[in-house]
């Protein structure tokens, strides 16, 4: 226990502060309003589904937990089950063979809801496209707020378009 | 035919590895599977090509590494009625190979064996395969239920757990069917190919430049890996050899993959015992790498760094020095660390035997990589067959017999020790010149292999080219095909709330494998 100790210690505080409003990432008009927002934007809970990514968007957003991004600092946390969730964090291209899962995934999280559409794939279908096996970009298949593109997004960019879905449109 | 005859039957392909290449009937197929199984042998891939344009016949391909290096073997398989002979019982990793053909080229295993579907879920119907050059890759179909029967598991007090495709955490989706008695498990059988995505046959028709964007995104999470093998494959078919710079450098990126994972893990497997504060310290250290990363060569994973002919970026001075100073610091928190999971009574006793794969049955099962290093499987492509940087270094092998979590840890903690050595030789010698060669031209219908110890096992690329540089074919290979099936007996006996444990000590790929 002294070890662990002395190691936090030493390692100290490494959070940074987070990334602006990027009001470029948004899909289409903000469906929630804006008091719901306020309160959301303190206590978010994401569920996140990987609808058919190469692993390559997971990788970033596993990082979002690590001390430098510290997402839980900022109220917000990922869960366990669509039912418990404000947001689905969606990665892609939605593969064929995830496509009723995605649906019903979608359709288990309770309204009002946001969809963040991670990485290139997941915004226009990517490397991969739309084939008999995939139906390219997210948006074929569930209604998208944020779109949030790169192979993979950074971190900071993930953030970004989680914290542009929860702050106020134009 | 016998196994030592081969290497001189059959020609070497031009690879920077060393695989032989040959045409067999279905006989000498079975024989030679016998006698690599009986030499202590393994397999690494099985898939299947469409030839019926050229030779109006498939053709079957069985990867096979033995002593001398990697056996290729083709059997063409007559195009009414296709099949070929079963290798499961040789081979049980076979087993999911055999049955993705099936479904992908419509070629069956002769005999009983197992016939259930594998890729295929419902996206298209069992009379069609996508990997049939008949078949147009932008087709689709109405979408059927996917009516797949598990094995039943009977008896008092037994009941399922179904888990996923959508699981709990932030991780690839796949179906997990447990059968248990109280928190007991039974039977874990797991149902994949959520993420098939058609990648395969997305690579038909690309060039041998396009093609590399994609090679590197079949598991992002071993980018460098089969982009390197994906450029061994080119090379090999197009006779170009890439500058000595940049092979040093690719090696170096190789590296830095298997330190990526190496730390990712064992941040998430304290986690997985309810040590956070490894997960913290863990992260940290692989944050500040994937930001050196991305500082030096562009790229936080490394992404489309390894092309064709070469590599797209170099190393500076100022950057080798950052690099070396990022390593001095991993070395040092990582013992810190290693010392605290030691001691750590609840954490060991978390780790020390569970999820136990005995040697005999890693053998018996063809368990491979980093997880099956940590089962006796004393096999590692960098020490036994090494390309270059790797024959300059003198790679030390980790191996471990106890086959736990805990065995799987240690072996982490000991390859990031190594692959810490390994960048400090490639820093001091790594040569000065160009980074890129000029592609060669390649013969129709030849075959390239490109074979890569990436960090989770051995990579496999098998390239049949086409017209003008384009892809005909391309298989890639992930060594989870051999691992998954394993993880299934890893499983037996435990208790539920350890799979989680026990699935992140192996990590294996589900992209990778559902392609």
């Amino acid at each position: 226990m002294l070890h662990i100790i002395q190691q936090i210690l030493r390692t100290g505080i490494k959070t940074e502060a987070p990334p602006q409003v990027n009001d470029a990432l948004r899909n289409e008009v903000q469906q929630i309003n804006e008091k719901i927002l306020h309160h959301v934007g303190r206590a978010l809970a994401i569920r996140h589904v990987d609808a058919g990514s190469c692993n390559g968007c997971e990788l970033e957003i596993h990082c979002l937990n690590n001390p430098y991004y510290n997402i839980e600092g900022l109220g917000i946390h990922f869960v366990a089950s669509p039912r418990h969730a404000d947001m689905l964090l969606v990665t892609g291209p939605v593969s064929r063979h995830m496509e009723i899962a995605l649906r019903r995934t979608y359709d288990a999280t309770p309204d009002p809801k946001l969809v963040i559409a991670i990485g290139d794939c997941g915004c226009d279908g990517g490397v991969f496209g739309e084939s008999y096996a995939s139906c390219g970009k997210i948006s074929n298949v569930i209604r998208v707020d944020i779109t949030v593109p790169g192979c993979p997004p950074t971190p900071t960019a993930i953030l970004q378009g989680i914290l542009t879905a929860v702050s106020k449109g134009k | 035919m016998k196994l030592d005859e081969f290497t001189t039957l059959f020609p070497k392909l031009p690879a920077a590895m060393p695989v032989w290449h040959g045409t067999v009937n279905a006989k000498e197929l079975r024989a030679l599977c016998e006698e690599v199984r009986q030499g202590g042998g393994k397999l690494v891939a099985l898939w299947a090509s469409d030839e019926t344009e050229r030779t109006s016949q498939y053709a079957l391909h069985v990867a096979l590494v033995s002593a001398p290096g990697m056996l290729v073997l083709t059997l063409l398989v007559k195009n009414k009625k296709p099949a070929f002979p079963d290798l499961s019982d040789l081979f049980p990793a076979a087993d999911r190979m055999q049955r993705c053909v099936a479904d992908m080229m419509g070629l069956h295993p002769a005999g009983g064996g197992n016939h259930r579907k594998w890729l295929r879920h419902a996206a298209w119907p069992s009379e069609v395969h996508p990997l049939r050059k008949s078949f147009d890759g932008n087709s689709t179909f109405p979408t059927d239920s996917d009516d797949y029967l598990f094995v039943p598991v009977t008896g008092n007090g037994v009941h399922e757990i179904a888990v996923g495709p959508v699981h709990a955490g932030i991780i690839e989706p796949g179906h997990f069917r447990f059968s248990i008695v109280g928190e007991r498990v039974l039977k874990l059988e797991e149902r994949l190919g959520y993420t098939h995505k058609g990648i395969e046959k997305r690579f038909e028709g690309m060039t041998f430049q396009q093609g590399a964007k994609l090679a590197g995104r079949v598991s992002g999470d071993s980018t460098v890996g089969y982009t390197w093998a994906y450029a061994q494959a080119v090379e090999s078919i197009t006779h170009t050899t890439p500058p000595p710079r940049a092979l040093w450098l690719r090696g170096l990126f190789l590296e830095l993959e298997r330190l990526l994972n190496h730390l990712g893990d064992l941040g998430y497997l304290g986690n997985d015992v309810a040590l956070s504060f490894g997960f913290s310290q863990f992260w940290i250290l692989k944050e500040n790498l994937l930001r050196v990363n991305a500082e030096l060569f562009g790229h936080r994973y490394l992404m489309d760094r390894i092309v064709p002919g070469g590599v797209t970026c170099d190393l500076n001075n100022t950057g080798l020095l950052g690099l070396s100073e990022m390593l001095r610091n991993i070395e040092h928190e990582t013992s810190i660390l290693h010392h605290i999971y030691d001691e750590h009574a609840g954490v060991q006793d978390r780790f020390l035997f569970t999820g136990v794969v005995a040697p005999d049955l890693a053998a018996q099962l063809g368990l491979t990589g980093l997880a099956g290093r940590a089962s006796g499987q004393a096999w590692d492509a960098r020490t036994q067959f090494p390309c270059t940087p790797y024959d300059e270094l003198d790679v030390q092998m980790a191996t471990h017999r106890n086959g736990d979590v805990a065995a799987r840890v240690i072996m982490r903690f000991e390859e990031i020790a190594e692959s810490i050595r390994l960048i400090r030789l490639m820093l001091e010698q790594l040569p000065v010149g160009d980074l890129i060669s000029e592609l060669g031209c390649a013969e129709e219908g030849s075959l390239g292999i490109g074979w890569v110890e990436g960090w989770r096992g051995e990579i496999l690329l098998a390239l049949h080219a086409g017209k003008d540089n384009c892809i005909y074919r391309l298989h890639p290979h992930d060594p989870s095909w051999q691992n998954w099936p394993v993880l299934e007996h890893a499983i037996i006996n435990n208790i539920v709330p350890d799979f989680p444990l026990i699935n992140k000590s192996f990590n294996l790929s589900y992209s990778g494998v559902d392609l």
